[in-house]
């Protein structure tokens, strides 16, 4: 064997390796989207919508307020993520885990909540909601890397004469970019393809592409209509990633993971302000969240216990087929279920992409941002439409998807997949490539360096990217309102289906099923945090 | 048992870092790649090790070409520069792991990892966490870890180049002793041609990507190939002269080189080529009655005073020269330098 074929044999094992993550988003994404995409098509009329001026009116608004959002939300989220990374005080560890509870919250439920304060909508509310959501996506995401990165590059600027401030903006900020970077593009999308927050907060008014696509799908049945703007809101998603992925590649490398050092320590001087803007975020985070918990447990009597009660039946005159407990159940098999297949996914795929990444010649590196890229798409596709899709093509299948228990799962694994490999990728490449290449000289094959050096020292955030993802299942509203069967719903699709139909009982009960998935999911967190933590101690030592 | 290594070419992209290099190390020697920063040595040793992709050449191990050995299967251990220990194992797991990866049987590593620790002198060491150990401890369990599966090849990559002078002394010492009692073959890559010059029995120095000279560390370090190797094996002084009988006769004096034949010949001096007269130094080789100069420059080191001296002849303005450590000279004073053999190359 000459070394090209060498190469050529390592590119095999790696192309094996990568089939099953792009089988999965073609047979469950790319599949489904092109079918109801191209029946639309055939409908006719696609040209016509595609010229109409409000269409792309539509579309500006969508990625202004997107961008809006995504500003505000790594605004407020960088302050959190310091705190997180950087600060040794009593109460971390709690907001590590609350930070986490907006981003998992029921979309109906936040957008309810946002109408309370602000009644006649308008797009700051908009905006505003769609960052609430998001600031946990960046608090996360950049305080991960950040409590990684080494401080002495930034010590050695402050020895160099620059302030506190010069050493951020200059040293650390630089290194935290590749994180920063991929949070935004997530959060972005988050934004632009946002749909419960949207639809009852910018009520007839103000809409995105994503309600207006729901619009015309269901109410409408304009399936031409919305395959246009479907094929609108692609590209603006597209666009969106590339830029992202440009990004991404100019910074890339900056950081680098550094074991064994606890950069957190006591804030001084300055410091204690941006410990205060993020314990500010926190407690603006928390508002919406408190006034829920409260309603839970108040009616127009006095304090009362009778939502939580009513879970176990299923509402007034029988709202719903199933008891609150039984759809909490199903919450929790459906997002255990979605969370394996995601990592399984997700994780094979974060590691093709750093592998080819390491990967000499430009075909390779150029192979793997166009996987990148494709693995962030399922964000940027509406739900309704995958939703859609799924209901025409999995027919196709053998086994009978349409009505299995795993329906539901797949389209929430799809959410999270992008977020597991947002979260996981970053610290995979941070990965000392001398340390791969000390364990290779040892005898360990390339599998055998996975295993013994990635895995380890990538393991807090593949537990991180787990609980994650688990708790977004939880949440998740958009693709599993249109795929749960009535009888089965989760426990988000159970507390729309409440709020939808009047009756103090439902309202209370609602409210009720909203604090349970709070507890839950704050429970969840917590656990997979401990759990990382201590596993961490023993096998990963420092971290 | 030998490394041989031909017309080895590696680009990074259309940079060619090592070109056709030729290489030989024999059954237990050991071999220090000597060059300055950026002259492809440690490209080259990465290349040996499977870690570097050749443009062209061979790398062969007892005349096996090794193009389609990955590194893991090339029985070659590495030692980085800085270690790169695996910071989630403590030391005895970190030496373990290759005894692990070439499933050697779990109940012989306690032991082995024992004695590999009494090797490199950190007995007692297993269960400390690898980030509390010093730099020289470190490196010492990189050591450990790297001989542990018993390569047939040992590369060190500036091994000793992140620690601190006294203690990079006396580690290239301690690792020259472990070599030798070992009987590893080994490739040493260093810019410090006196850490080459203790570990190795041959050296070959690298420049620009190729090598410029390979020998016996004695034979190069008195006899470099041209005035490049020389300059980078420490000669800062370079004076033509004509050897007669045993004896070079030059611009600074005469000195007897007893191995010079006849004719024209280069010298290259280091600074301590060059004594203060009636100063000793090597004594018996000092010769005439030197040359005289003014001392632009004097600096106290460890062992002498090293001085720069102007000579006011037309061919070299300015040469390095050393006084003991006693001699009380300033800038401004008027000294007569006498040349010593121990200091002189001859180049060419």
């Amino acid at each position: 064997m000459t070394p090209r074929a060498v190469l050529t044999a390592r590119g095999t094992g790696l192309a094996l390796l990568g089939v099953l993550p792009l089988a999965f988003l073609v047979v469950f994404f790319a599949w489904p989207v092109v079918a109801i995409v191209g029946r639309g098509f055939t409908a006719g009329g696609v040209g016509a919508v595609l010229g109409d001026a409000a269409t792309w009116r539509l579309a500006g608004f969508t990625v202004a307020s997107a961008a809006a959002s995504t500003v505000l939300a790594v605004l407020a989220g960088l302050p959190v993520a310091y705190l997180l990374a950087r600060v040794r005080l009593p109460g971390v560890g709690l907001v590590r885990t609350l930070v986490l509870v907006p981003f998992v919250l029921p979309t109906v439920v936040v957008g309810l909540a946002f109408r309370t304060i602000w009644p006649d909508g308008g797009v700051l509310s908009l905006v505003l909601a769609n960052a609430f959501f998001n600031v946990a996506v960046v608090a996360r995401t950049v305080g991960g890397l950040w409590s990684q990165v080494d401080t002495r590059a930034a010590e050695a600027a402050r020895a160099l004469g620059a302030s506190p401030w010069r050493a951020f903006r200059s040293v650390t900020l630089p290194a935290l970019a590749p994180a920063i970077s991929s949070a935004a593009a997530v959060v972005f999308l988050f934004c632009a393809t946002s749909f419960g927050v949207v639809l009852i907060l910018g009520g007839a008014r103000y809409r995105t592409l994503e309600t207006e696509i729901y619009l015309r799908t269901v109410d409408l049945l304009d399936l031409s209509g919305a395959a246009a703007l479907s094929l609108v809101q692609f590209a603006a998603v597209v666009a969106a990633l590339v830029v992202g992925a440009i990004a991404r590649r100019r910074r890339d490398g900056a950081a680098r993971v550094r074991s064994g050092v606890d950069g957190a320590r006591r804030p001084r001087g300055g410091e204690w302000w941006v410990v205060a803007a993020a314990v500010a975020v926190v407690g603006l985070l928390l508002t919406p969240i408190v006034s829920l918990l409260v309603a839970s447990v108040s009616t127009p009597d006095g304090w009362s216990l009778a939502g939580f009660r009513a879970l176990a039946g299923t509402g007034v005159r029988g709202t719903l087929q199933v008891t609150g407990w039984e759809a909490a159940s199903n919450s929790l098999r459906a997002a255990t279920d979605a969370t394996l297949l995601a990592m399984t996914i997700g994780v094979l795929a974060s590691v093709v992409l750093v592998a080819l990444r390491r990967a000499p010649g430009r075909l390779a590196r150029g192979m793997g941002e166009t996987m990148d890229a494709a693995l962030m798409l399922p964000l940027g596709v509406s739900a309704v439409t995958v939703g859609f899709g799924y209901l025409v093509t999995l027919d196709a299948l053998p086994g009978d998807l349409r009505t299995s228990p795993l329906l539901v799962p797949l389209a929430q694994a799809l959410v999270i997949i992008p977020l597991v490999v947002r979260m996981v990728l970053p610290v995979l490449r941070a990965v000392d490539v001398r340390l791969r290449q000390a364990a290779a000289t040892l005898g360990a094959s390339p599998g055998r360096v996975w295993r013994e050096i990635d895995l380890p020292l990538t393991l807090r955030s593949l537990v991180a990217a787990a609980g994650f993802g688990y708790v977004v299942a939880l949440g998740e509203f958009g693709a599993t309102s249109f795929l749960a069967r009535p009888d089965a719903p989760t426990l988000p699709v159970a507390i729309a289906g409440l709020l939808s139909r009047p009756g103090e009982l439902n309202n209370q009960m609602a409210y009720a099923a909203c604090a349970l998935l709070m507890v839950v999911t704050v429970l969840a967190v917590v656990l997979i945090d401990r759990f990382g933590a201590v596993r961490g101690r023993s096998a990963v030592g420092e971290f | 048992m030998s490394l041989s290594v031909r017309d080895l070419t590696v680009h990074y992209g259309s940079f060619a870092a090592v070109r056709d290099v030729r290489l030989d190390i024999a059954d237990g020697e050991v071999l220090a790649l000597l060059g300055p920063s950026g002259s492809g040595k440690s490209t080259l040793l990465r290349a040996i090790a499977g870690l570097e992709p050749a443009t062209r050449g061979t790398v062969n191990w007892d005349g096996e070409d090794l193009a389609a050995v990955p590194v893991h299967r090339r029985g070659f251990g590495l030692v980085f520069q800085d270690g790169q220990l695996f910071g989630h194992r403590d030391v005895a797991a970190n030496i373990a792991f290759g005894l692990r990866m070439h499933r050697v049987p779990r109940a012989e590593h306690a032991a082995r990892v024992r004695r590999l620790l009494d090797l490199v002198g950190l007995a007692g060491y297993e269960r400390r966490r690898v980030t509390e150990l010093s730099g020289g401890q470190a490196q010492r369990v990189a050591l450990a870890r790297a001989l542990a599966p018993e390569p047939r090849l040992l590369l060190l990559d500036e091994p000793l180049s992140g620690l601190d002078a006294g203690l990079r002394e006396q580690l290239a010492i301690d690792l020259a002793a472990l070599l030798r009692r070992s009987k590893i073959t080994a490739l040493l890559v260093t810019h410090d041609q006196e850490e080459a010059f203790t570990v190795a029995d041959g050296v070959a120095v690298l420049d620009g990507g190729e090598i410029r000279q390979e020998g016996a560390v004695r034979r190069v370090w008195q006899g470099p190939a041209d005035d490049g190797v020389a300059r980078f094996l420490g000669v800062t002084t370079f004076v033509d002269g004509v050897a007669s009988g045993g004896s070079v006769r030059t611009a600074l004096g005469e000195v007897a080189l007893p191995e010079v034949g006849d004719g024209p010949v280069r010298l290259g001096l280091r600074p301590h080529a060059l004594r203060l007269a009636g100063s000793g130094g090597a004594g018996s080789g000092v010769t005439g009655f030197g040359v005289a100069g003014e001392v632009t420059a004097a600096v106290h080191r460890r062992e002498h005073l090293r001085l720069v001296v102007a000579l006011g002849l037309p061919e070299m303005s300015t040469v390095d020269a050393v006084a003991p450590v006693t001699a009380d000279l300033r800038p401004g004073d008027t000294v007569r330098l006498t040349l010593d053999p121990d200091g002189i190359a001859v180049v060419g």
